[in-house]
C-alpha cells in the first residue's frame, strides 16, 4: 500500500468574517489511513472538514488532495479532484424526492457509462454494505434518521472514491449498528485501500478504527494533540487530552 | 501512474466457457466489459471465472463478478483474498427485483385517484368544520385569537400586495378600454366603454384578480410556511404543547385573509376603473361627462356584489393555503407539492364560487 500523503493541509486558517475559528492548522493524512478529527463541541471539527473539502474558502493556507489544490482548480480539473473523495454529511443530506437507491445511483449515472443493470447492482451492493438493501425503494422521509445516515454513507461510496469524509457517522446510531459501521470502515480500507477522514467524538468508534487522530481545541483554535488514540489516552502530557479520552469531567 | 485497463478474454472450452479477467476491474473497464460478460453467461452451458489477473477491483467490478455468479457463473478462481473478502457479504444474498413504486394497472390508477379525491374532499369538509367551530369560539372569546399574528399577516398579505394588485388592475382597466373603444366607436357609443369597464371591474374582475394575486402571493406562502413547519415537526410540537394548530396557525391567517381581501378589492376596483377612465380622457372625453356616465352606470349594489364575493374569496384562499400546508407529507419536495396544490385548488375554487355567486345574484336580481 502506498504510504504517501493523500491529503496535505498547510497553515489552514478558517474564519467567518472577522471571527477566526481555526488558526494555522497543518496535518497530513496518509493513503489508506483512518484519520479522525475530534474535539469538544463547538471546537470547529465540522468547520475544518468543510474547509478541507472545499465548501468554504480558506482565509489562508492550502489544502492538497492527491497532490492537487482544490481551491485553485476549475472546470474539469476541479471535477477530477472532487471525484477523489466522497462525503457523508452529518444530517445525511439525501435528496428527498429520490428513493435511497436512486440517491446512490445518481453519481454512478452521472459519472460513468455503466449499463442500467450494473448501476442497479452497484447501488444494491452499496446499500447492502450499510444494511439497507431492503429499503432501496423507500424515500428518505420513510426511513429513520440512522438509516438516512447509513444511506448517505452508501451514496458517498457510490463511485469508490479514494477518500471518504464522514461527518459524525455514528452519532444517533445504536451501538450494534455503530460497531457494524466501524468494521465496514476497516473492511473498505483493507479491501479497496480507501482512506477515511472522520469527524467524530464517539470514543468507542475512535478506539476501534482510528490509526491517528488530531484533537482540536476551542481556546487554542488549533490542534492540541496528534497521535494514536490509545497513546494520547495513556501518555499525553496535556491533562485535558487525557481526560477527554478517558471520558472524565474537567 | 499507468493503470492497466480491464481485459476480458472469453475462452471457449469443450463443455462451456471460461471468462478470464485481468488488469483493473474499475467502472471504466466494467462499463465496456459488462454486456460481453453477461451475454457469455447466456450462451454457455457451464461457465467458470478466472480472476487471477485482477489487480484492482472497485464497486463496479464487484458488481460484475457478483452478477456473473448469480447468473450461474460458478466459482471465481484466483481472486485476491482482499477482494474476495469484499464479495463475502453478498455471497448468500439475492437482489430482489421489482420496484415497490412501480405503477399499477390503469384501473388501479383510476381507483387510487378516485380514493385520493374522496379523501381530499372529506379532509376539506372536515377542515371547513374545524374552521367554523374555531370561528364561533373566537367570536365568543376573541382574546384567544393571536391578534399580533393577524396584523402581521394582514400587513404581509395586504399592504405588501398593493403594488402588484394596483398595477394589474390599472392595466386591465386600461386594456379593456383600449380594446372596446374602437368597435363601439363604429356605432357611436364609445361612451359605454365606461359602463363596460366599471361593471366588469366592480362585479367580476376586481374581486377575482385580487383573489388570484392573493392565492399566488399569500395562499402559497401560507402553504409553504405551514408545510415547512409540518416537515420540521413544529406542528407536532404545537400539538404536544397543547396548542391547537388550527387556533394557533390557521385562525389568524384566515381572519387576516377575510379582512384584507375586500379592502384590496376596493383598491383594485378604483385602479381598474381609473385605468379605463384614463383611456377615455386620452380619447378626448371631458372628466365631467365620464363621471356622470359612471354614476349612472353603476349602483351601490354593483360595488357590494364584488365586496361580498371578496369576503368569501379571502376565506377560501387563506383556508386552502393553510389546509394544503397542514396536509404536507415529509421531505423538501412535499412543501413544493403543497404550495402548487394550494395555488391550483384556490384558483379552481375561486372560479367555482364565482359561478355560484353569479347564479345566486341572477336569481335574486342583485
Amino acid at each position: 500500500m502506498d504510504q504517501g500523503a493523500i491529503i496535505v493541509v498547510r497553515g489552514l486558517t478558517a474564519a467567518y468574517g472577522d471571527q477566526v475559528i481555526l488558526k494555522d492548522i497543518s496535518f497530513e493524512v496518509k493513503r489508506g489511513e483512518v484519520f479522525v478529527i475530534l474535539g469538544g463541541s463547538g471546537c470547529g471539527k465540522s468547520t475544518l472538514l468543510k474547509h478541507v473539502i472545499g465548501l468554504y474558502p480558506l482565509a489562508s493556507g492550502e489544502v492538497l488532495i492527491g497532490g492537487e489544490n482544490l481551491a485553485g482548480a476549475m472546470g474539469a480539473d476541479r471535477q477530477r479532484i472532487l471525484r477523489r473523495f466522497g462525503v457523508a454529511y452529518q444530517s445525511g443530506a439525501l435528496f428527498g424526492s429520490m428513493t435511497l437507491s436512486e440517491n446512490v445511483t445518481l453519481p454512478i449515472e452521472e459519472f460513468t457509462r455503466l449499463p442500467t443493470t450494473a448501476r442497479e447492482v452497484i447501488s444494491w451492493m452499496k446499500l447492502k454494505l450499510v444494511g439497507l438493501e431492503d429499503f432501496g425503494d423507500h424515500l428518505p422521509a420513510e426511513v429513520s434518521g440512522g438509516m438516512q445516515k447509513r444511506a448517505a454513507i452508501a451514496r458517498a461510496m457510490a463511485l469508490d472514491p479514494a477518500v471518504l469524509f464522514l461527518d459524525e457517522p455514528s452519532a444517533g446510531l445504536d451501538p450494534v449498528t455503530s460497531a457494524e459501521l466501524d468494521s465496514l470502515i476497516l473492511e473498505l480500507r483493507e479491501g479497496l485501500g480507501m482512506t477515511f477522514v472522520i469527524v467524530t467524538h464517539e470514543l468507542p468508534s475512535i478506539y476501534a478504527v482510528a490509526d491517528r487522530v488530531i484533537m482540536l481545541d476551542k481556546r487554542k483554535k488549533g490542534i492540541i494533540a496528534e497521535g494514536r488514540p490509545q497513546d494520547l489516552r495513556d501518555h499525553s502530557s496535556d491533562p485535558y487530552v487525557r481526560k477527554f479520552f478517558r471520558r472524565e469531567p474537567e | 501512474m499507468v493503470q492497466n485497463p480491464t481485459v476480458l478474454e472469453i475462452v471457449k472450452e469443450a463443455d462451456g466457457s471460461q471468462l478470464k479477467f485481468s488488469g483493473r476491474l474499475d467502472a471504466k473497464g466494467v462499463s465496456e466489459a459488462w454486456d460481453r460478460a453477461l451475454s457469455a453467461t447466456e450462451e454457455a452451458n457451464r461457465l467458470s471465472i478466472d480472476a487471477s489477473g485482477v489487480e484492482y477491483c472497485d464497486g463496479a467490478g464487484l458488481a460484475l463478478l457478483w452478477e456473473l455468479q448469480r447468473r450461474g457463473g460458478g466459482e471465481i478462481s484466483g481472486l485476491k483474498p482482499e477482494i474476495a473478502r469484499l464479495l463475502q457479504p453478498f455471497a448468500e444474498a439475492d437482489r430482489k427485483g421489482g420496484d415497490r413504486r412501480a405503477k399499477g394497472s390503469t384501473i388501479e390508477l383510476i381507483g387510487k385517484a378516485g380514493s385520493d379525491l374522496v379523501r381530499d374532499i372529506s379532509e376539506q369538509i372536515s377542515f371547513l368544520g374545524q374552521i367554523t367551530v374555531m370561528a364561533l369560539r373566537m367570536a365568543r372569546r376573541p382574546r384567544e385569537l393571536r391578534w399580533n399574528d393577524v396584523w402581521t399577516t394582514y400587513e404581509r398579505a395586504g399592504v405588501q400586495a398593493l403594488v402588484v394588485v394596483g398595477l394589474v388592475s390599472f392595466l386591465t382597466g386600461l386594456i379593456m378600454a383600449f380594446q372596446a373603444a374602437p368597435p363601439l366607436r363604429q356605432f357611436g357609443v364609445d361612451i359605454f366603454v365606461v359602463n363596460l369597464v366599471a361593471l366588469a371591474m366592480l362585479r367580476e374582475l376586481g374581486p377575482i384578480m385580487t383573489a388570484i394575486v392573493l392565492a399566488g402571493r399569500s395562499g402559497s406562502a401560507f402553504a409553504a410556511e405551514i408545510g415547512t413547519m409540518k416537515v420540521n415537526e413544529e406542528i407536532n410540537a404545537l400539538t404536544t404543547m397543547g396548542l391547537d394548530p388550527v387556533r394557533f396557525l390557521v385562525a389568524p391567517r384566515v381572519l387576516a385573509g377575510v379582512l384584507v381581501t375586500p379592502v384590496l378589492t376596493i383598491y383594485s376596483d378604483l385602479l381598474g376603473v381609473g385605468g379605463g377612465l384614463f383611456v377615455m380622457l386620452a380619447r378626448g372625453y371631458p372628466a365631467v361627462t365620464l363621471w356622470r356616465q359612471l354614476t349612472t352606470a353603476v349602483g351601490i349594489n354593483d360595488v357590494m356584489a364584488g365586496i361580498i364575493k371578496a369576503f368569501a374569496f379571502g376565506a377560501l384562499v387563506a383556508g386552502i393555503g393553510c389546509l394544503r400546508g397542514l396536509q404536507t407529507k415529509s421531505g423538501a419536495s412535499a412543501v413544493g407539492i403543497s404550495t402548487t396544490r394550494s395555488v391550483v385548488t384556490s384558483i379552481f375554487f375561486i372560479v367555482v364560487v364565482d359561478a355560484v355567486f353569479a347564479v345566486v345574484y341572477y336569481a335574486i336580481d342583485f
